[in-house]
């Protein structure tokens, strides 16, 4: 697979480590009441799609970014890649 | 015999006579042979034997499809076993050993197996190899292994190197036939980077083994012409003898080239084979077509053969198998055949077409509307049994038969994605869906487009709508005139009615009453009849021997053959050897490893060596009179207790962390504070995976405010740093704070002893006082040494002892560790290797790798009172729930052996005494366990459950694997200096 970096321009996916659903940035409030629980899916619970997919890759042989990658599953089609640190602002994590 | 079978013409070079030896016997051949071609310019039709009747067999095709003739190619280490012989160029001197027979290819004893065929029919493995039980590891495997496989191995290492290599272009043309040909030179000339690469070790395709006209050129006039221009276009890349062998995710293709094979040996310094990774941006598989068979009895006799493969050695090799050939057709393509043979002065016996209406001839008999039923001739064909349209029986004399069933499109390639092909009923076969990959286009007869006519068209076309896709204009090149004769056929694919065996799959040896037997027996998917007959499943995949089931198994189901499906096709197209994807990853070199600063001067002092993560680390550093490891290692631990030691620790993973908010995200990795830690001080830290249980352990330094310096041990080394960027830049995205690993900018040293600091004093400059009032346990500072020199000192230690880390720049390491060797000397200075450090810390009680595996929580650790509640870190949230929280959970405790002489294994697990030992009964299990020269016995640490609880009880420990059971005491998991004194003084 080619992983079109968006700082890098278009690499060889062997360049990368994967991680897994980009579901991962969304971490719970560790300090919440219901922390157990909350951790507990945040770990454990995951969709499983056939077809479009936001995943974590770590651009380890490279410039070390965290990517967040939207991959169908079944059809491997990349649509959309950039830098987890942008999608995690997005998402409030710098609050 | 010379060459009996040769004819006038054909593309070989007949000034250049190569001879060769097939079994021992010599031959000759001229270059642009085969060896298939030249052993049947020799009159050798018998070339192997089958794979599960061990049936004589002949050539089948003239290409990689070859299902029978499979030879061991060349001898000794080069020995290649189930080469095709009609891929395998000739050389002078080539030698080839026919396969799967004892003694003799014309007389083999396992041919018995043919006369048990009854009881070896579909299934054969799982119907007879199922009871008892016990048989199978004793009896059937040592069987089914000695009978598999058709050649032999060497059994000694390939002398030659295989490379690997990257390519990038706008435009990869697979197979450089006329339609691929054309596609280059429409690229090459509109500027395109293009890479043509074509399997066999000429250009042409099929256009080198038919016979035919473009405008008023020889078709090998044109060939040298385009080629002719394209080599002189910086922009095209011709590769010959390359396979592309699979199609990946986005547009990346891996191909195989066969660099030397054609050569006795490769010459120096140059590889056998090169495993290309493809980059293309836009892909014309113009691969070209497979002919299939039609089945009937006895198919399989050496003699039978593809018609279109019969008209490439008589075209491109000027050899006729025989004298005298026939042909079996269901469709035009047949009578091509027959026409070039007799042109080219070969006896047609009889073109014998099962269509009714098939077309007539001046030349040669045409039998219409007649089946071939039977065969005779047990080592090569002598003649055949054709039933005729009214029903009657001919036999006709011919030591050669082709056969036409149609033309398959090689779709394999645009498969390799899933991609399903579709039926075409024109053709009679399946073709790649028209558009459906904007990555792959299809052109020529792989696009089931068959006319030389059709190929040069659609070539031309589909590479100038592909370079549209990169905003390339390309023209249309003038085509030549070629003819475009349409495709005739009638669908035939086997003789029903025959009562003997009617071949499918020639190489694995399966028929159509195997077919039948598996659809009889409740196989109804092509999957499931693919697994329980094997058919398409040997080296050749089933090219030529697939659609023949499939039509079968349509029969059978009452179906059509798009609605029985075909298998899914997987890389590789052919077979690739194991060397061209080991490339020169082999021996030494399989993975990388990394020297650490003192591997050299280690090297000097005789070190034995061992992989640490990917270092070579000292293990032990033996001295003269030293006979077995232990004594090296216990010498070296007593050294280090009694004085000094020195030891690299390079290896450890070493991440500067810098920002204002460093201490406030360390907070977040480590379940312990660091927000508090001074500046000059050093701290052990604790990562827990967000489960809870711990990932890795280490040290973090505060070098400044926003400076700190993390360690982490040398195996978990890269997977923490990507943990901590990806806490950095997935969740705590805010924070002012930037890592980097400095693994190998810094040499670093443990000195360990009492006597660590007086030799340090040496060599630290004097303006850094480090005396134990003014560096305490646990200091840390930039300092210099040896007048001037920029170092880290650190105040930790690993082994228990007085103890320090000294990093310098890694470029320095040789001439520190050298320094420190020369001023240690009146301290008998020893350097210890990592099983003295592993002794040192199981004395000592400090887990690694084997305590850290995974499993273990920081309680389980003695560590629980570690993780803070006070701070959101990865792990505390998890680590708190109530399973991992138990009381009664595993500790980590120290074992001693009862009767001092005992040794223990780590391992083994633990029990009451007079438990009986069983599962049920298990308590815990040994970790680490060690010699310890310091206590004089065997020592370990275990997690035992309750363990903190039980120190000062009486065990057992049992591993049934080392046949070990003996009785040992609980301890605290510190056998030296539980207090922590010496770490002070």
């Amino acid at each position: 697979m080619i992983i079109n970096h968006p700082l890098l321009g278009p690499r060889d996916a062997q360049e990368f480590v994967y991680l897994g659903d980009a579901s991962l940035i969304d971490r719970p409030d560790a300090m919440a009441e219901t922390a157990l629980n909350d951790f507990h899916d945040y770990l454990y619970l995951r969709d499983n799609p056939a077809g479009s997919h936001q995943e974590l890759w770590f651009h380890e042989q490279g410039d070390r970014s965290w990517l967040v990658v939207t991959r169908d599953t079944a059809s491997h089609e990349i649509t959309h890649v950039e830098l987890a640190v942008d999608y995690a602002k997005r998402r409030g994590r710098d609050r | 015999m010379s060459q009996k079978n040769r004819l006038d013409g054909g593309q070989i070079d007949r000034n250049h006579r190569l001879s060769f030896s097939f079994d021992g016997k010599n031959y000759s051949g001229y270059a642009g042979d085969t060896l298939a071609s030249a052993l049947l310019a020799n009159d050798v039709r018998l070339m192997g034997r089958s794979f599960k009747y061990h049936r004589p067999r002949g050539v089948f095709s003239a290409g990689s499809e070859e299902p029978n003739a499979l030879v061991e190619l060349r001898s000794g280490a080069r020995r290649e076993p189930n080469t095709r012989a009609t891929v395998a160029e000739l050389y002078d001197g080539l030698e080839a050993q026919s396969q799967n027979r004892f003694p003799s290819l014309r007389f083999d004893v396992m041919a018995i197996n043919d006369r048990l065929s009854s009881f070896l029919s579909a299934g054969f493995y799982y119907k007879t190899f199922m009871w008892p039980a016990a048989f199978w590891e004793k009896i059937y495997e040592p069987f089914i292994r000695r009978a598999a496989g058709l050649g032999h191995l060497s059994g000694e290492e390939d002398p030659d190197d295989y490379d690997k290599g990257f390519l990038h272009c706008d435009l990869l043309v697979i197979g450089a036939g006329p339609s691929g040909l054309v596609a280059a030179q429409t690229a090459g000339r509109a500027g395109a980077e293009v890479i043509l690469a074509e399997e066999d070790f000429t250009f042409g395709g099929r256009l080198l083994a038919d016979t035919g006209l473009l405008t008023d050129q020889h078709a090998n006039d044109w060939i040298a012409e385009v080629v002719g221009e394209l080599s002189n276009l910086p922009n095209v890349r011709l590769m010959t003898r390359t396979t592309v062998f699979g199609q990946y995710d986005h547009g990346i293709f891996g191909a195989v080239e066969r660099v030397t094979d054609h050569l006795p040996e490769p010459p120096s310094q140059k590889p056998r084979q090169i495993l290309w990774r493809i980059y293309a941006k836009r892909t014309l598989l113009t691969a070209g077509a497979t002919e299939r068979p039609i089945t009937f009895d006895n198919n399989d006799r050496p003699g039978v053969m593809l018609a279109g493969a019969m008209r490439a050695y008589a075209n491109r090799w000027a050899v006729a198998p025989a004298k005298e050939v026939a042909i079996f057709t269901n469709n035009d393509d047949g009578h091509r055949t027959a026409r070039d043979l007799n042109a080219k002065g070969v006896k047609i016996a009889a073109l014998v077409d099962s269509r009714a209406d098939a077309p007539t001839s001046p030349e040669f008999e045409v039998l219409s509307g007649a089946k071939i039923i039977d065969s005779r001739g047990r080592l090569g064909l002598k003649s055949v049994k054709v039933r005729l349209q009214d029903g009657s029986v001919k036999d006709l004399t011919c030591g050669a038969l082709g056969i036409a069933g149609g033309w398959n499109p090689n779709v394999h390639l645009t498969c390799h994605k899933r991609g399903r092909p579709v039926w075409n009923d024109h053709i009679s076969a399946f073709v790649p869906v028209p558009d459906s990959d904007p990555l792959l286009r299809v052109a020529g007869a792989a696009a089931g487009l068959f006319s030389t006519h059709e190929a040069l068209q659609s070539g031309a076309d589909k590479t100038i709508e592909a370079l549209k896709d990169l905003d390339i204009s390309a023209h249309l090149p003038d085509l030549p005139q070629a003819e475009g004769a349409p495709v005739n056929i009638a669908p035939f694919w086997y003789v029903k009615g025959g009562k003997g065996r009617a071949w499918l799959d020639l190489q694995n040896d399966v028929t159509v009453k195997d077919i039948k037997l598996a659809h009889q027996e409740g196989f109804k998917s092509v999957e499931h009849v693919k697994r329980y007959t094997t058919l398409g499943m040997a080296t050749d995949q089933g090219k030529t021997a697939n659609l023949g089931a499939l039509a079968i198994l349509a029969d059978l189901e009452g179906k059509t053959i798009p609605d029985v499906g075909t298998t899914i096709f997987r890389p590789p197209y052919t077979p690739v050897s194991i060397g061209a994807f080991a490339g020169r990853s082999r021996g030494k070199n399989f993975r990388p490893y990394r020297l650490t600063p003192s591997h050299k001067w280690a090297e000097e002092q005789g070190a034995i060596f061992v992989e640490a993560g990917n270092w070579l680390r000292a293990q032990w550093f033996p001295i003269e009179g030293e006979t077995h490891w232990r004594q090296s290692v216990d010498r070296e631990v007593l050294a280090v207790r009694k004085s000094v030691g020195i030891c690299d620790v390079t290896t450890l993973g070493k991440i500067d962390v810098q920002g204002a908010d460093a201490a406030k995200f360390l907070n977040h990795v480590y379940c312990n504070g660091f927000a508090k830690l001074p500046v000059g001080k050093t701290r052990y830290g604790l990562m827990l995976r967000e489960d809870g249980m711990a990932m890795d352990d280490g040290t973090a330094a505060r070098l400044a405010e926003d400076h700190f310096v993390v360690t982490t041990t040398t195996a978990n080394a890269v997977s923490v740093f990507r943990h901590m960027e990806f806490c950095r830049q997935c969740l705590w995205p805010g924070l002012d704070v930037q890592l980097i690993s400095t693994t190998e900018a810094w040499a670093q040293f443990a000195v360990a002893g009492p006597n660590s600091r007086q030799l340090l004093q040496k060599i630290v400059d004097p303006e850094h006082d480090i005396s134990n009032e003014a560096f305490t346990y646990m200091a840390c500072g930039e300092i210099t040494i040896c007048s001037g020199l920029r170092a880290r000192l650190f105040r930790i230690s690993f082994s228990g002892e007085l103890a320090y880390e000294i990093a310098v720049p890694a470029r320095y390491g040789d001439a520190l560790i050298r320094r420190l060797m020369d001023v240690g000397e009146e301290f008998d200075i020893v350097p210890y290797g990592t099983e003295a450090l592993g002794v040192l810390r199981i004395e000592k009680g400090h887990a690694a790798g084997n305590e850290l595996n995974g499993q273990s929580t920081a309680a389980m650790l003695g560590l629980g009172r570690m993780v803070s509640q006070k701070k959101d870190s990865i792990g505390r949230v998890l680590a708190g729930r109530p399973h991992l929280m138990r009381e009664d959970d595993y500790r980590l405790v120290g074992l001693r052996p009862v009767y001092a002489e005992d040794t223990i294994l780590s391992g083994a697990h633990l029990m009451s005494v007079g438990d009986p030992a069983n599962a049920k009964n298990d308590q815990g299990w040994v970790t680490s366990a060690a010699y310890s020269p310091h206590i004089g016995s065997s020592i370990a640490l275990a997690f035992l459950k309750k363990g903190e609880n039980r120190h000062g009880e009486v065990l057992r420990i049992v591993s049934p694997l080392d046949n070990m059971d003996i009785q040992i005491t609980v301890t605290i998991p510190h056998f030296i200096d539980p207090e922590g004194v010496r770490l002070r003084v």
